[in-house]
């Protein structure tokens, strides 16, 4: 070989070289990979390391109009599993099955939740038992991916006494994270499923926080806290309803479990709902969290329908509650006055073409004035003053006083009412062909049956503007400010012998059993043909619409007992609601002689 | 010589290896310091013992003169060649490597690794056939037998399989023809072959491959009869290369192909190289600290104490401790290098160059997996990595290279390079 030493330091040199150029590179990699790069392997190194624990917010309180709770926070445990796989997750699944009760179901409940975040713990028992807990927290050490956590649990106290407007609180849906409503949630979180809960979800919802626990690569906890600063939740503000919470529960208690129907009791000048309740009614606590499939099934098999909100969802013929909108809409086109008396007198029907239209009392009322045919509900009169008013404007009218339109309250889903559209006779054309009617629907409709079915509410705002000046606002549950609508422009002595006429109805008329001692009540009775027959006798629903006092009303009160047979039963009920109110309101006593 | 009575043989050859260890053995006792206790929290002990036996072998070894060293080859190549032949039919597997046969145990107790030994036994017996030239070697023909002594023990060792100590012996070879002094183009055209196997996947690159071989050739002129042999193994090896590839088994392949691109298998066998970058990577300038690292202690790295130690330097002690490590390695083979450069004779001359060459094959190779630079081939951190066979080889080279600069000419400080 040769080796020369010239030679031998030729070679060493290249050598040394060959060695400094390899190191610098090396070196550089390592500058580019800690230096250039550090921020996103820190990223990286931390996502390894840390697990999010979702710490979640208390959701705004809810207080009725007096301070007192609606809906609260409990403390309550969720329990959960961190896993770094699906595989590893069903493993120790089995494993705490065979610690507490943990059905298959349940397993795959868990597994489907940790596949829509992987990332986040999965939710075994979104609201474990105390019982569960302490086992749990017993044998912690055997579950390394274990986490308890504390969980605000929805509760209220006063449940059934809510369920109509409340709602309540469930886990977010597949198809509600996928909306855009749900922008920002994720998997796991609980969000107001109905009522109140639904409707000011934005508000109630509160910020979750994060707590930060540390895992190793097989996903064992190693560390709870301290890994990094938890994020604390916070929670949303209070929410203050209109409620009044005393009358809820009082309507609530007035209904019992026997009686079926919806009521809605609102401030006659501002909307502001006082009470709302559908009967029967059901525990909206039980539906926190998911609702038992036993419970689910005794509320949907049972034939009152608990789950059907009849005071904003279920729509019913008005009945002679809708005869008041007949007579608005004759006063305020200048047809008639209080005064005035029809053609025919009332002998307990009345002929109309080749068919005779019954009166609802066989007796007859002989002649009667406006304000008289009110008292006594005298189907023979609205007849009469329907085919005054023809139906062009008996229709175009009830549009105009929101036959056709929600009210608008803060609920979600509340039912829009049916009512012919304007132009009659295009919507009756459509409805039955242009041969297939006639002009005998104007004598329906007049007396708030055929085409007309409404809701609860709706009748409930519409006699706002009865028993205020003809404006409306939107019922409101939440506390705040709603703009006050025209739905009919009568001036001021037509509207006072409008409310003189309901007046009677109670002094002296159908629901003249339902006077409050010390309080002039006005309001009209309903009693509205359903279409379902018992035996030969057709059910009906009994309605009674009505505010007090009044002349300067302070509640409006609609009351529909489903199949209640006739009005005076409802008015009966809400006599006794405004009674309370207005007794635990400690108002004026008025002279009944009044007017 | 006056050197000869020196009390250590090259003070600071010596202290780097010995500053190289007692950084590897902290690294060590770091490794074991995971949140969930592993038995590897106590390895850093028996990694002080081997390094102690380590030093006492240098010792004992720089005693020995280099007249000892050239007697002693033959009978320790012959010895590293038996044992790793009956290492194919009694070698038992272990740790990360658990089902290859690299390790010699006697009644179930794992004595070590020949290989990491066999070594040094091949660097003194190649060290010995190109003394023994008059002149480096010209032709093909002239690499018979250096080739014959790498490509027995090479053989050996890939049959266990451990590819890794291969790609080391390969280097060896590589430099110490380099250091012998036989021309770049006889080594192009030795390596021709491997080049051709690795760019047959690709004909265009192949085919320009081929025009650059054949342009060598005309210009290097062997005799006519290497030049076609040379070109006809490119044709073979360029050819089989698709069917060896289909012969290697899914687990070799796959390393190969995470190599080029980790993400393609991120939660198998991407995921050492991955992690190794982000617990790299996250250190940062200063590193999360010494015994800190989340990545090591959370157990996201793989092997932290044997292959993958490198990746806990640069999570802990960050790009700082990278410099230090990788600046105390430099030292090391810059120090070799000139020893080898100093030595008066061929054949120490060349030992201590194949023995700098291992080390840099070795610090290359494993440095570089840990960053994606190179494929993962199992390949141990000289002086670092947990392992006794390698410990107490890297500190007998340390003992030879001594040795060699203790016989070289004059004091080490006058010689320039």
């Amino acid at each position: 070989m040769s080796f020369h030493p010239n030679e031998m330091q030729r070679r060493a040199r290249l050598a040394s070289a060959v060695l400094f150029l390899t190191f610098v590179f090396l070196v550089g990699s390592f500058f580019r990979t800690q230096v250039l790069q550090h921020a996103q392997y820190v990223l990286q190194s931390e996502e390894n390391r840390l697990r999010e624990v979702p710490l979640p917010a208390p959701r705004g309180v809810i207080y009725d109009r007096t301070g007192q709770i609606i809906a609260e926070n409990l403390p309550g445990y969720s329990v959960s599993l961190l896993a770094p796989g699906v595989d590893s997750l069903r493993a120790a699944l089995k494993r705490l099955a065979g610690t507490i009760t943990l059905s298959a179901e349940q397993q795959n409940q868990a597994v489907r939740r940790f596949r829509r975040a992987p990332n986040r713990p999965a939710v075994i028992f979104p609201d474990a038992s105390f019982d569960v807990v302490s086992v749990l927290e017993e044998h912690r050490v055997e579950f390394p991916g274990l986490i308890i956590q504390s969980a605000p649990k929805r509760y209220y106290p006063d449940g059934p006494a809510m369920a109509a407007f409340i709602g309540y609180t469930g886990e977010v849906n597949e198809a509600e994270l996928a909306s855009a409503s749900f922008k920002g949630y994720k998997a796991g979180q609980q969000v107001g499923k109905d009522g109140l809960e639904k409707q000011y979800e934005h508000l109630l919802r509160g910020r979750e926080g994060t707590r930060f626990v540390e895992v190793d690569a097989r996903g064992r906890v190693v560390r709870e806290a301290g890994a990094r600063q938890d994020l604390l939740p916070v929670s949303a503000p209070p929410l203050y309803t209109n409620i009044d919470l005393d009358l809820q529960k009082y309507v609530v208690e007035l209904f019992g479990d026997s009686l079926i129907g919806g009521v809605v009791a609102l401030e006659p000048k501002t909307g502001a709902v006082l009470a709302l309740h559908s009967a029967p009614t059901y525990d909206p606590n039980r539906f926190i969290g998911g609702v038992s499939a036993d419970y689910y099934r005794s509320l949907n098999d049972d034939v009152r329908r608990p789950l059907y909100n009849k005071a904003i969802k279920g729509t019913y013929a008005p009945g002679s509650t809708w005869k008041l909108a007949t007579a608005v809409l004759a006063l305020q086109s200048g047809l008639v006055s209080p005064d005035d008396r029809m053609a025919t007198a009332c002998n307990g029907g009345y002929q109309y073409g080749n068919r005779r239209f019954k009166c609802w009392d066989k007796k007859g009322h002989g002649s009667v004035t406006l304000a008289q045919a009110i008292e006594v509900s005298c189907d023979v009169y609205f007849y009469q003053l329907g085919l005054k008013i023809g139906l062009a404007r008996l229709v175009a009218g009830g549009v105009d006083l929101g036959a056709r339109e929600r009210t608008g309250i803060d609920l979600p889903a509340e039912t829009r009412p049916s009512f012919p559209s304007a132009p009659a006779s295009d919507y009756y054309n459509r409805k039955f062909g242009p041969r297939g009617w006639s002009n005998a629907v104007s004598l329906n409709l007049a007396i708030g049956q055929g085409e007309n079915s409404q809701t609860v509410v709706n009748m409930a705002r519409l006699y706002t503007a009865l028993a205020t000046d003809g404006q409306a606002a939107p019922p409101r549950i939440v506390r705040g400010t709603s703009a006050r609508a025209p739905l009919f422009r009568l001036d001021d002595e037509q509207m006072a012998s409008v409310r003189k006429a309901l007046a009677g109805v109670v002094q002296r008329g159908t629901a003249a059993a339902s006077q409050i001692t010390g309080v002039m009540l006005a309001g009209k009775t309903g009693t509205a043909q359903s279409g379902k027959y018992k035996g030969a006798a057709e059910l009906n629903h009994a309605w009674f619409v009505g505010f007090a006092p009044a002349n300067d009303a302070k509640i409006v009160v609609a009351v529909m007992l489903e199949f209640g047979g006739h009005g005076t039963r409802a008015a009966h009920i809400a006599s006794k609601i405004i009674e309370h109110y207005l007794k635990v309101q400690t108002m004026q006593v008025l002279n009944t002689e009044g007017e | 010589m006056s050197t000869a009575r020196r009390r250590i043989a090259d003070p600071t050859l010596v202290a780097i290896a010995i500053l190289l260890s007692l950084y590897g053995i902290a690294m060590v006792y770091s490794a074991g310091q995971t949140d969930v206790p592993t038995l590897v929290a106590r390895l850093y002990r028996q990694q002080i013992i081997w390094f102690v036996l380590g030093v006492g072998a240098a010792y004992a070894v720089s005693r020995a003169s280099v007249r000892f060293l050239d007697w002693v080859t033959m009978p320790a190549y012959t010895a590293s060649c038996v044992v790793l032949f009956a290492l194919l039919f009694i070698g038992a597997g272990a740790g990360t490597a658990a089902s290859s046969k690299s390790w010699l145990a006697i009644g179930g107790v794992r004595l070590g690794q020949p290989s990491e030994l066999a070594k040094i036994a091949v660097v003194l017996m190649l060290g010995r056939i190109l003394a023994s030239r008059k002149e480096a070697p010209r032709s093909l023909m002239d690499l018979w037998q250096p080739g014959l002594a790498v490509f027995v023990p090479w053989v050996l060792i890939m049959r266990q399989p451990d590819l890794g100590t291969g790609i080391v012996f390969v280097g060896i070879f590589f430099a110490m023809l380099f250091w012998s002094g036989a021309s770049w183009q006889l080594l192009v055209l030795v390596a021709s072959p491997v080049v051709s196997l690795i760019l047959a996947f690709s004909t265009g690159l192949w085919g320009a491959w081929f025009l650059v071989l054949i342009a060598l050739v005309l210009w290097y002129r062997p005799y006519l009869a290497e030049g076609v042999a040379v070109v006809l193994a490119n044709v073979v090896t360029g050819v089989v290369a698709p069917v060896l590839w289909d012969k290697m088994s899914p687990y070799q392949q796959k390393r190969l192909l995470v190599f080029l691109d980790p993400s393609t298998d991120p939660r198998a066998s991407g995921y050492h190289v991955i992690q190794s970058q982000v617990a790299i990577g996250s250190g940062g300038w200063l590193g999360k600290g010494y015994t800190l690292g989340s990545q090591k202690r959370l157990a996201f790295l793989p092997a932290q104490h044997t292959d993958f130690i490198f990746p806990v330097v640069g999570e802990e002690l960050g790009f700082l401790g990278v410099a230090v490590a990788l600046g105390l390695f430099m030292a090391l083979l810059l120090r070799s290098v000139r020893i080898a450069a100093r030595s008066p004779d061929p054949f120490p001359s060349l030992v201590a160059f194949g023995l700098a060459s291992a080390w840099f094959v070795h610090i290359v190779v494993n440095v570089g997996m840990t960053l994606n630079l190179m494929p993962v081939t199992g390949i141990p951190l000289p002086f670092f990595s947990y392992g006794g066979s390698f410990m107490l080889s890297c500190w007998l080279s340390v003992g030879i290279l001594g040795r060699i600069s203790g016989e070289g000419r004059g004091p080490a400080d006058m010689l320039v390079i």
